[in-house]
């Protein structure tokens, strides 16, 4: 099982990389981490004619701060946000994503970018960074722009990216005190996509309550989504059991799964409510300066 | 149009031509004949095709050749030290953590890198890291003794707890 025949360019930049997928267009793809690259090329799902290697491209390695912003270059692989202390102390819901994506050797080549741009509707960075203040910056032949990644997932593998556009950076907003974050994932069997997955940001105000939610969903849709319903619920107000237990059943309606080997439509509406639930008492207590580890269901 | 590449393997180097679409496993297997590293599914999911990459574990199924250019590669025939078996593949023989070894290279290649990371790994950090590499025969619980034997006595291979009988079967 080997991939179709291909041509193969090095960029040692990001422009060189843009004009070369101006010069090959459709009949190009980026190669990054080629975590799910190379399976498609090798099952013909995928079969371009020119790859464009950007490993080497320096600028676009690893992960920054800067300012009250997480910057991961395009390059920036699983491993190295997992890895990071700067992750884990100001976003540990990315810590948790990381943690929970595939297993060691893909979390060493695959890339945050690379997620996004496969858009994968059970993929874990789309769901968990939803939840979070997300903007992706390409570059194209008429320049940059930056876009929130709400609208650049546009549906199932799907997003607004053009043939000629790379992604450079995913930046994060880091988040102000008294907030805490968490990401929950089930999963048939370790390292597998996930069945159902859930992101959660919560911002406490001085009274303990709840002053800003964000909840993500994964898997149980076409694309990942914001739970609204749910997140109306918990604004403004003291999280209590019952509350959560509430905003449980939103999620569960909010969810629009199909059937597949993984599960049933109720089944994965169930678990969704469960994750989202989960994933809220863990970021709670974070929030409140609690530790908790991820959580591996 | 082929690439022509030039890789280290095991402290080697070797030039080369590849063709883009060749996988780094094959051309560890059929070009340089370095047949310890397995396939076993080839699209990313049994581990067996494990090697380190400038010291990073990956599946060697899921990287092509030429990306390899100008890099160190450590296929399980590079872990012997001074002519004897690395102290993880010493711990494979020595807690039976095989059988029909097939998925083994794999195996010692993933719990090397585990080890070089984490010296001391529990017995769920184990887990949770070698969910990466799939065994069809021994059912994992001799793998993963056999890695925390490792991590409890660097060196000698020898769990603490190890009945002579089950540690003293090889010399
Ligand atoms: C065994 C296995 C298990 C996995 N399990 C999970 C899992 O549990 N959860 C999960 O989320 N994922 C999982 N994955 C997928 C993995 O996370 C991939 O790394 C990721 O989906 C894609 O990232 P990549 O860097 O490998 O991208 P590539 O495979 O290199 O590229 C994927 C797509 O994105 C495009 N692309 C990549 N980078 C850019 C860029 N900078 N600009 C424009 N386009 C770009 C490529 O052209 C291609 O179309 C798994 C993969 C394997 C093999
Ligand atoms: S052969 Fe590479 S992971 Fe199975
Ligand atoms: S020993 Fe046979 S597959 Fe593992």
């Amino acid at each position: 099982m080997f991939p179709a025949d291909f041509d193969y360019v090095v960029p040692r930049s990001v422009d060189e990389a843009v004009a070369m997928l101006v010069h090959y267009g459709d009949d190009a793809k980026v190669l990054a981490g080629g975590q799910s690259l190379i399976p498609m090329m090798k099952l013909r799902i995928a079969s371009p004619r020119v790859l464009i290697d950007v490993n080497g491209i320096a600028e676009l390695a690893g992960l920054r701060r800067d300012g009250d912003r997480l910057v991961l270059g395009a390059l920036c692989r699983h491993a190295d946000v997992a890895a990071s202390p700067l992750v884990r102390e100001h976003l540990p819901l990315m810590h948790d994503a990381a943690q929970l994506t595939a297993d060691v050797q893909v979390r060493n080549r695959g890339t945050v970018a690379g997620s996004l741009a496969h858009a994968d509707p059970a993929g874990d960075w789309p769901a968990a960074l939803l939840a979070l203040d997300t903007h992706v910056t390409v570059a194209g032949p008429d320049g940059t722009r930056t876009v929130p990644l709400a609208a650049f997932l546009v549906d199932a593998y799907t997003t607004q990216l053009g043939a000629n556009e790379l992604i450079t950076q995913v930046a994060v907003g880091i988040p102000p005190g008294r907030t805490g974050g968490a990401y929950a994932k089930f999963e048939r069997r370790a390292g597998d996509f996930a069945v159902a997955s859930a992101g959660v940001q919560v911002t406490l105000d001085e009274a303990g309550r709840c002053a800003a939610v964000a909840i993500s969903c994964g898997a149980v849709a076409p694309s990942p989504f914001r739970a609204r319903a749910a997140e109306a619920m918990l604004a403004g107000q003291a999280l209590s059991e019952d509350l959560l237990a509430q905003a449980e059943h939103a999620v569960r309606d909010e969810a629009s799964p199909f059937a597949d080997t993984r599960g049933s439509v109720e089944y994965k509406r169930h678990l969704a409510g469960v994750l989202v639930r989960r994933a809220c008492v863990a970021a709670l207590a974070r929030a409140r300066g609690e530790r908790v580890d991820t959580l591996h269901l | 149009m082929t690439h022509s590449v030039r890789i280290t393997v095991n402290g080697e180097a070797y030039e080369g031509d590849v063709e883009p679409r060749a996988l780094l496993v094959q051309f560890l297997r059929e070009q340089l004949g370095l047949t310890g590293t397995h396939v076993g599914c080839v699209v990313g999911e049994c581990g067996a095709c494990s090697v380190l990459v400038d010291g990073v574990l990956v599946k060697s199924c899921l990287m092509l050749a030429v990306q390899a250019n100008g890099r160190e590669v450590t296929t399980i025939e590079g872990l012997r030290r001074g002519g004897r078996p690395h102290p993880v593949q010493e711990a494979f023989v020595n807690g039976f953590a095989l059988q029909c070894g097939f998925c083994t290279p794999g195996f010692v290649m993933a719990a090397h890198a585990l080890l070089a990371r984490n010296p001391n790994p529990t017995e769920e950090e184990i887990r949770r890291d070698l969910s990466s590499n799939l065994c069809m025969c021994t059912g994992y619980v001799q793998i993963v003794e056999a890695v925390k034997s490792v991590g409890s006595d660097p060196g000698t291979g020898r769990h603490r707890g190890q009945t002579p009988e089950r540690g003293d079967s090889t010399p």
